[in-house]
């Protein structure tokens, strides 16, 4: 079913996409002439496939749960910030901020992604087949970051929990993010995001792991002067 | 947060469209800005060496074309809304002191040889109308819809801000050493109109052209000096360049084909844009001066 943003306002299309519920046969949407706009496909709830055709502008698919999204071009701040579940695919370039706060899902990035990429994410899978700009996974808690390219400067500042998987060059590294050592158990992580986003140029064992030195997020009076 | 477009075209067919394009762009802002906009065009003056951009204020077309030929007598004068636009071949020195001394209800907001600037406080839609914007022709242009921050909704606090000869300067973001650096700048002979903080950043790069750096260079040091968060386009005679801080909190994406460049903060505002489908879209890397025609 095609959905003409020329014709239909944001806000019907989105409440159209928002309430299919479980019982629903159309399971299929595309959205055509998004020119840019805000929010589109936020909020969807059900296991519904959505492609939208062209560029988008903020917080596109934001807030995800269950739902396919794909982009077929490129997406501006902040896509699917705080996802919960479900799997967003942008086939071109990601702006500032892509997977904010997410906390489940997978999220792939066929071009590159600018700065921010997973800023604080929670959970989410996110995989990068370009580069990323600087502050990549800055404050990050939880989840994998998978980038195919290089990363930009401060990678994983202030990070907590999140493991980062770079198969490029890295610019540099944030405050209390160290490379760490390439387990069985992280190649398998690797393998499976690998495979869940299409790719089989690359091996597991292409990629450098990056992680928190935990010394920043734990207080330690050892520590006093450093903070 | 404020909305800034630029549209430089390399495609001189197209130039009887550039104010239609730069009208869609502005229009497209103005969830960006509604407090007020402008946009500086450029189009090279063939019969008259110079173009004066003036913005009357309160003061009537006809009170003020009557003081102005008193003392300026061969000049082509034409008004649009509260704007006039003045082709002379007298030379800058001249018309700003005529208008520092006695024309002192008017502002400058623009001269030189190729650019025309106007700016209205109003919704960018609005103000796009006013002038007419859609029927202007041009080789480039840049525009601002504005949301007021740290100075008041004014015609003297909305961009561009132009501080030299066919230079102009549109931001998004804000800078925070702009009262020192503005005494700075006034002991160096510069000149300001109000308290803004974009017009010290537009009088830095005037100051930093005139002492023959050139506008790559001008940008590349604003980097160390200009602090604060900002997108930058600043618009000169043959073209523009724009530039992000290093922070990069300020967007900026750039649409390239092989008709036109096209600046916005949001791709929304180059939606319209013939092929725009096709073109080549990226974000300006932070701390990097792009630049087409310069």
């Amino acid at each position: 079913m095609n959905l003409d943003l020329k014709k239909l306002k944001l806000r019907e299309v989105n409440q159209k996409l928002q309430n299919i519920g479980s019982k629903q046969n159309q399971r299929s949407f595309t959205v055509i002439n998004p020119e840019g706009n805000h929010a589109i496909c936020a909020g969807l709830k059900d296991e519904i496939d959505v492609t939208i055709k062209g560029h988008t502008g903020y917080f596109c698919a934001g807030m995800n749960q269950n739902a396919f999204v794909t982009i077929t071009g490129n997406v501006g701040t902040g896509v699917a910030e705080n996802m919960m579940s479900g799997k967003v695919h942008v086939k071109g370039n990601a702006s500032q901020s892509a997977g904010a706060t997410a906390h489940g899902g997978l999220l792939i990035i066929d071009g590159d992604a600018s700065s921010r990429c997973g800023i604080s994410m929670k959970g989410v899978d996110i995989v990068v087949k370009g580069s990323v700009g600087h502050m990549c996974a800055f404050m990050a808690q939880a989840g994998n970051i998978l980038i195919c390219g290089d990363a930009g400067e401060a990678l994983g500042d202030s990070i907590y929990e999140t493991e980062i998987y770079v198969k490029g060059k890295v610019k540099s590294l944030g405050a209390d993010c160290i490379e760490k050592k390439l387990e069985r158990k992280h190649e398998m992580v690797i393998e499976n995001l690998l495979k869940n986003s299409g790719i089989k140029k690359f091996k597991p064992s292409d990629f450098k792991r990056y992680g928190s030195a935990r010394k920043l997020y734990n207080f330690k009076i050892d520590n006093l002067s450093n903070y | 947060m404020c909305g800034i477009v630029g549209i430089y075209l390399k495609n001189k067919k197209l130039e009887k469209s550039l104010g239609r394009f730069l009208s869609g762009m502005l229009k497209n802002m103005s969830s960006r800005g509604p407090d007020s906009a402008g946009f500086a065009i450029y189009k090279e003056e063939k019969k008259y060496k110079y173009k004066y951009s003036i913005c009357l204020n309160k003061m009537n077309f006809l009170t003020f074309k009557k003081q102005f030929t008193k003392v300026i007598k061969k000049a082509k004068i034409e008004q649009i809304s509260d704007h006039v636009i003045i082709k002379t071949n007298e030379k800058p020195e001249k018309i700003l002191k005529i208008i520092n001394e006695k024309l002192k209800d008017i502002s400058l907001v623009g001269y030189g040889k190729s650019i025309e600037i106007f700016k209205q406080v109003g919704n960018p839609e609005k103000v796009v109308k006013k002038f007419n914007l859609e029927k202007l022709e041009g080789s480039h242009g840049i525009g601002h819809t504005r949301m007021a921050t740290e100075s008041a909704i004014t015609t003297d606090g909305s961009h561009p801000y132009s501080t030299g000869e066919d230079e102009c300067l549109v931001h998004n973001g804000s800078l925070s050493n702009h009262n020192n650096l503005r005494r700075e700048l006034r002991k160096k002979g510069s000149k300001f109109n109000s308290e803004n903080d974009t017009e010290v950043a537009a009088g830095y790069i005037s100051n930093s052209l005139k002492n023959k750096n050139t506008l790559k260079d001008t940008l590349l040091s604003g980097l160390k000096d200009l602090d604060g968060f900002y997108t930058f386009i600043t618009g000169t005679r043959k073209g523009f360049a724009i530039v992000r801080d290093e922070i990069a909190c300020k967007p900026a994406v750039i649409a390239e084909t092989n008709d036109y460049v096209a600046i916005a903060s949001e791709f929304q505002a180059m939606a319209h844009l013939p092929n725009v489908n096709n073109a080549k879209i990226f974000e300006p890397d932070p701390g990097i001066v792009y630049t087409w025609g310069n």
